[in-house]
């Protein structure tokens, strides 16, 4: 049965077609519209075989509608009603109704069936009552409620999740969570199918969650509402307990009837076990993209959660690495490989590290030590070191080969000779080697005279120089060689960087009928000499699974990558991304399995095969920068090797999850944070805090140590009155009391699990200043008194004041919603300390309306009070009023952006209104000159330029206005504004209207946005938060072909690309407004998913000459040149 | 005529269909009430708008869903006295 708010209910049936197959077929609803009736929870009951029925809780309000005196309003009755379903009849009746307490809100199915009793578990304000469909006695239990010196005893509470688990042979129970978060177990007495009573104890307190499941496997999974999302493991299943347990003998059936509440003490967990969290932004309260820490891109910094579970996040555009081993080398590396000595042994043996001119040997063991004999050669740098053959190593170096037939590696004997017979092959006089490449099976040799040598594995292992050569005239810069493909005999291909800024594929195969050795089959130009090359197959979307592909790194630290053809050798879909301002460098490594290709330039990245698209995908690592890399595999660990100066570092991949392409990084706030505001030279945030409907700090302190004096005194008293023979009983029940203080006292319940005690009306309230650069953590908190709540906060550095830096805070005194309501408004100024650590309290300045938005403006303070717009400089005891614009805007301004003389005004409800300001005149003026035409709710805006604002509202909105040209310049003809205000107002609003840009529905409510570059190098686009956890970009369009590509493509996916439910996609994105002048992203991105038949049939149907691989491209670089 | 009658039986299917369809006598209690009735399941039905709304007042969604549907049972007030 599906039911919707009011009056409708639909009951559908399925049932399984056929014997063998699954399929399921559904019928045609059955209507049961009831008008005039809200659904407040519509559940499925567990009947057995019998005919399907269905309990609902509904309020009819028909009769409170029709009466004037508002008595029916009072009376209005929550009944629950039970809906059969005739399976013969394919008819549904209702089955009659019983009225249960007034502020139902949940039903839990209780089992029927053999013996069982079947019914419903109704839950309500301090209520589980059981009901059953015939019977007429209900049971009843009342939430127990917690106990402690900040928590009012008479607040009840409601139940908000909770779940059903059925054990092997019919018992079951029930885990209940009350708003509070604490989980309570209720469990049923039953004598031959009856219920008898019911019984609930304190079970643990986890995070309020929006679901909880319990896994067959012993877990237990929180969707928690706010916050990471986490994963429990059932120790026990708490039914051997000290808890009270309290049953519905206790309880009268009517809740209005008087009782003893119950009460019950908080305590850590007991029957659960974290084990696994689930990274969660929801809900992001602010949002801002910055480059604090000086790395190549900007991070981004959010503010999210809820209440004591709030954090401060730092997002990048990385994986995480796990750093296994650090240590420190003799000599700065320049260049790292690992061997192994035989072709089929397991692990590698040999750390080979070039340092500035020998080279070093390790060899891995149970300890990394010096290898003597290994027969390397040391007073030489080397360019590289490969297995060879069945048992041998070669060392390629400036001056020639050394080929090593190896010995096996003997334990007892370290000082044994690890090499058999040693072959040298030495370069042609006054030339030497600069670039090379090796394989088990062949190795390639570029001579500084621009010769290439190639040398192919003989029989016994040892090099035979092939008689093919190639020439060129050009430079030669790097070379590189898959490995030998499995069952063959040597790779194809060759990869050569010249110095004619060009990359080509050599042919290798001798059974090539149209290239000699060493003949060229493919050639690509490129924008800048080639620095390094990785050549490999790797996992894609091939039909064959792995392809062969090219990645070259540039001087200019870009890195191209290219398809090499497998038959041919012939080079197609180039991406190129910049990485870097330094050359780019590869490594090969092998990361969950898969190759990868790291590149190395000013930070690592990472270049993988994304396990769930299987395309090919490109992240940095979260990692400092590293000059060489390779990949290492030992009996303990497993991962890369990579030098760093003079360190050397082992690090793994394998753990990291290749789908999430962020990485984390998290401080936790005390309260819900509601603004975020950057010192970015002093690299510091400023959060303020506030949490509607909670006890702030000072109160709960005062409550403590109310209660402690309270105990000790009691204490004393107890032990003033003991008698002496009794003691030492009593001496007895007094350390277990003390022991459970203490444990109290050392273990403090935390309110990031246990939450703060809530109390209705008061706010809790802080400023934190918060380091997530050096110190990432809460550096300095201030909590704010008097039923306060921080509502706006900016950053100024006062003109009048010697441009001292000023943290200013709208602050606004028992503020209620719903009406909307305060007693005292201020706007508080701390003097912020030249490191940017501390806050200092100046002076606060009590104002008419709580400021919703502040801003610094032309070294001073402009402030939103309500719907006027003050301009303020700083005095010595208060702020001073310099300007005003009364009645600015419509309800209540929310946001202030600026540009020059301009400022974009947002408020509530009304879209923003232009506002310029004109100080050659006294008093200043500050005059709005144009509005919008649609109310929109605005949460956020920024100036994407100077006519320009895009902003995003409470129904999830994003949108573009600008304002006209003639408007624009007339605003700032004047200097005095003279004629501005001589415009006759229009239509109510301002003299001008704006023009809507672009309008785009995005589902979620966006709570910051930002003009910003997210990417090093890229160009700046939208940046925007969305309060569910979303982080989205909008990417202006640069050229009209592009765009009308896009344009055809949106048009086609969204006929072939239907969703599942059936969803127009036009409708859906023209949720309020019709969609304007954006496309869709996310619904042309899936189009990479598609098949190639698909993407080839959809290509054509595109004007101009498309096919599906520039499509491709085309979406690629529109996603990478911006973002990631 | 036939025209007449078709739109006035597209009227009433529409007024079976869906609640609040207007018709010549709605009154301003009405139709206020239907607007505000709208609204409110629009915020309980769309998850971000309800978790923006429990987060400003401090309390789980839950919570919020139930206030909302309270509100829903007299949205604008007690209906007016009928006039004779």
């Amino acid at each position: 049965m599906m039911a919707a708010i009011e009056k409708d209910k639909l009951v559908w049936t399925l049932s399984r077609t056929g014997q063998t197959d699954v399929s399921i077929s559904i019928s045609s609803p059955l209507g049961v519209h009831r008008p005039q009736t809200l659904v407040y929870y519509a559940l499925g009951m567990d009947v057995g075989y019998e005919n399907p029925i269905f309990a609902l809780l509904e309020v009819d309000y028909s009769e409170s509608d029709a009466d004037p005196s508002g008595e029916a309003f009072h009376e209005v009755k929550k009944e629950l009603s039970y809906y059969e379903l005739d399976l013969g009849l394919n008819h549904v009746v209702h089955r009659g109704r019983t009225t249960v307490d007034r502020t139902a809100n949940m039903l839990f199915r209780v089992p029927g069936g053999n013996d069982l009793p079947s019914g419903v578990l109704c839950c309500g304000e301090d209520n589980i009552s059981y009901y059953h469909v015939y019977e007429k006695e209900v049971f009843r239990l009342a939430i127990p409620r917690r106990e402690g010196a900040a928590e009012n005893p008479n607040r009840k509470r409601y139940i908000v999740a909770g779940t059903l688990y059925t054990l092997k042979g019919g018992n079951f129970f029930y885990l209940l969570q009350t708003e509070d978060g604490d989980v309570f177990k209720v469990t049923f007495d039953i004598k031959s199918g009856k219920v008898e009573r019911l019984n609930i104890w304190y079970f643990d307190t986890i995070p309020v969650a929006s679901s909880i499941c319990l896994l067959r496997a012993g877990f237990v999974y929180c969707a928690s509402e706010a916050g990471d999302r986490l994963l429990y493991e059932l120790e026990t299943l708490g039914d051997e307990h000290n808890e009270h347990v309290f049953s519905s003998d206790q309880f009268p059936t009517d809740p209005t009837e008087t009782y003893n509440p119950p009460y019950f003490q908080v305590r850590p967990l007991r029957n659960l076990n974290p084990v696994e969290k689930v990274a969660n932004m929801s809900p992001v309260m602010d949002m801002e993209v910055a480059n604090l820490s000086m790395e190549d891109a900007p991070q981004i910094y959010t503010v999210s959660g809820t209440g004591a579970r709030s954090t401060f996040r730092t997002t990048r555009n990385a994986l995480d690495v796990l750093e296994l081993v650090d240590s420190q080398l003799p000599q700065r590396a320049t260049s790292v490989w690992t061997a192994k000595l035989r072709a089929n042994d397991e692990h590698d043996t040999y750390i080979v590290l070039s340092l500035v001119n020998h080279t070093l040997v390790l060899r891995i063991g149970d300890d990394v030590e010096e290898a003597q004999h290994s027969g390397l050669l040391a007073e030489t740098t080397t360019l590289g070191v490969q297995q060879f053959g069945e048992d041998c190593i070669i060392q390629i170096h400036p001056k020639g080969i050394r080929h090593i037939r190896t010995v096996p590696y003997n334990e007892e004997d370290p000082t044994q000779k690890m090499y058999g017979e040693i072959t040298d092959w030495k370069t042609p006089a006054h030339r030497s080697i600069v670039a090379c490449a090796a394989n088990n099976r062949q190795v390639c040799i570029a001579l500084s005279s621009g010769e290439i040598y190639y040398f192919a594995c003989d029989y016994d292992s040892s090099l035979a120089q092939a008689e093919d050569e190639a020439q060129l005239d050009h430079t030669i810069h790097c070379l590189a060689m898959p490995d030998v493909p499995e069952g063959r005999q040597g790779s194809d291909f060759l990869a050569v960087g010249c110095g004619d800024k060009t990359f080509r594929i050599f042919n290798l195969n001798p059974r090539d009928q149209d290239h000699r050795i060493l003949g060229q089959t493919g050639l690509m130009g490129l924008s800048a000499l080639p620095h390094a090359i990785a050549f490999h197959a790797m996992k894609d979307q091939s039909p064959a699974g792995y392809s062969l592909y090219a990645h070259v790194g540039l001087h200019s630290g870009i890195y191209v990558r290219a398809l090499v053809d497998e038959f041919s050798g012939t080079l197609s879909g180039f991406r190129r991304r910049f990485l870097g301002p330094a050359p780019v460098k590869f490594a090969r490594v092998s990361v969950g399995g898969e190759p990868a290709i790291l590149a190395l330039t000013t930070r690592p990245w990472l270049a993988y095969t994304h396990p769930v698209n299987n395309t090919l995908a490109l992240t940095p690592l979260n990692y400092m920068s590293i000059e060489a890399a390779w990949s290492f595999e030992s009996a303990s660990f497993k991962g890369i090797i990579c030098v760093r100066g003079e360190d050397l570092r082992i690090v793994t991949l394998d753990d990291v999850d290749l789908s999430q392409n962020l990485s984390y990084e998290q401080i936790s706030l005390q309260y819900t944070p509601r603004k975020l505001v950057g010192n970015h030279e002093q690299q510091v945030y400023y959060v303020i805090e506030s949490d509607n409907n909670t006890l702030d700090a000072a109160t709960r302190d005062q409550l403590k140590r109310e209660q402690d004096e309270k105990v000790k005194e009691e204490v004393k008293s107890e032990e003033e009155s003991e008698d002496k023979p009794m003691k030492t009983a009593e001496e007895e029940d007094l350390t277990n009391g003390e022991l459970e203080n203490d444990e109290e006292t050392n273990g403090e319940l935390l309110p990031v699990d246990f939450g703060l005690p809530k109390v209705e009306g008061r706010w809790a309230s802080c400023i934190q200043v918060v380091d997530p650069v050096t110190e990432k953590a809460v550096i300095h908190t201030i909590e704010l008194r008097n039923n306060q709540c921080a509502v706006s906060a900016a950053l100024i550095a006062f003109e009048s004041k010697d441009n001292d830096l000023f943290f200013a805070v709208g602050v606004a005194q028992d503020l209620k919603f719903t009406p909307y309501s305060f007693s005292k408004a201020f706007i508080q100024l701390y003097k912020v300390s030249p490191d940017g650590r501390k806050l200092e309290f100046y002076h606060d300045t009590e104002v008419s309306a709580p400021p919703l938005a502040l801003l610094a403006f032309k070294g001073k303070l402009i402030a939103g009070l309500g719907n006027d717009l003050v301009l303020f400089d700083c005095g010595l005891k208060h702020l001073l009023r310099k300007a005003q614009a009364s009645n600015c805007t419509g309800t209540r301004i929310t946001d202030l952006k600026t540009q020059g003389s301009r400022i974009v005004v947002a408020d509530q409800s009304q879209s923003v209104t232009y506002v310029v300001h004109k100080d050659m005149v006294h008093p200043n003026r500050l005059i709005p000159f144009a509005d919008d035409t649609v109310p929109r709710w605005t949460t956020c805006a920024e100036m994407a330029d100077y006519d320009t604002t895009v902003g995003g509202d409470k129904f999830g909105n994003i949108w573009i206005v600008r304002c006209p040209e003639k408007v624009s310049q007339a605003s700032d003809e004047s200097e005095d504004g003279q004629h501005l205000i001589q415009d006759k107002a229009y239509l109510g609003g301002a003299p001008n209207r704006l023009d809507l840009c672009a309008h785009y529905f995005t589902n979620d409510i966006p709570t910051a946005i930002q003009k910003t570059n997210l990417i090093a190098g890229g160009d700046r686009i939208i940046f925007w938060a969305g309060l569910q956890g979303t982080l989205g970009v909008f990417v202006p369009f640069e050229s009209r072909r592009d765009h009308k590509m896009f344009q055809q493509l949106e048009l086609l996916l969204r006929n072939e690309e239907k969703p599942i439910a059936g969803r127009d996609h036009l409708a859906y994105r023209s949720y309020y407004t019709p969609i304007k002048n954006v496309i869709d992203g996310d619904l042309v991105e899936r189009f990479l998913t598609a098949s190639n038949d698909e993407k080839a049939s959809w290509a054509a149907q595109l004007d101009g000459a498309w096919d599906a691989s520039s499509v491709e491209d085309k979406i690629w670089t529109m996603r990478l040149n911006f973002a990631f | 005529m036939a025209d007449k009658l078709r739109a006035q039986q597209q009227l009433e299917n529409l007024q079976a269909k869906y609640i609040g369809t207007g018709h010549a006598d709605t009154t301003k209690f009405e139709w206020t009430s239907n607007i505000a009735r709208d609204s409110l399941a629009s915020y309980i039905g769309h998850p971000p708008m309800l978790q923006y709304m429990s987060i400003g007042t401090g309390q789980p969604r839950e919570k919020m869903r139930i206030q909302l549907l309270e509100r829903m049972i007299q949205p604008v007030g007690p209906p007016p006295k009928e006039q004779d």
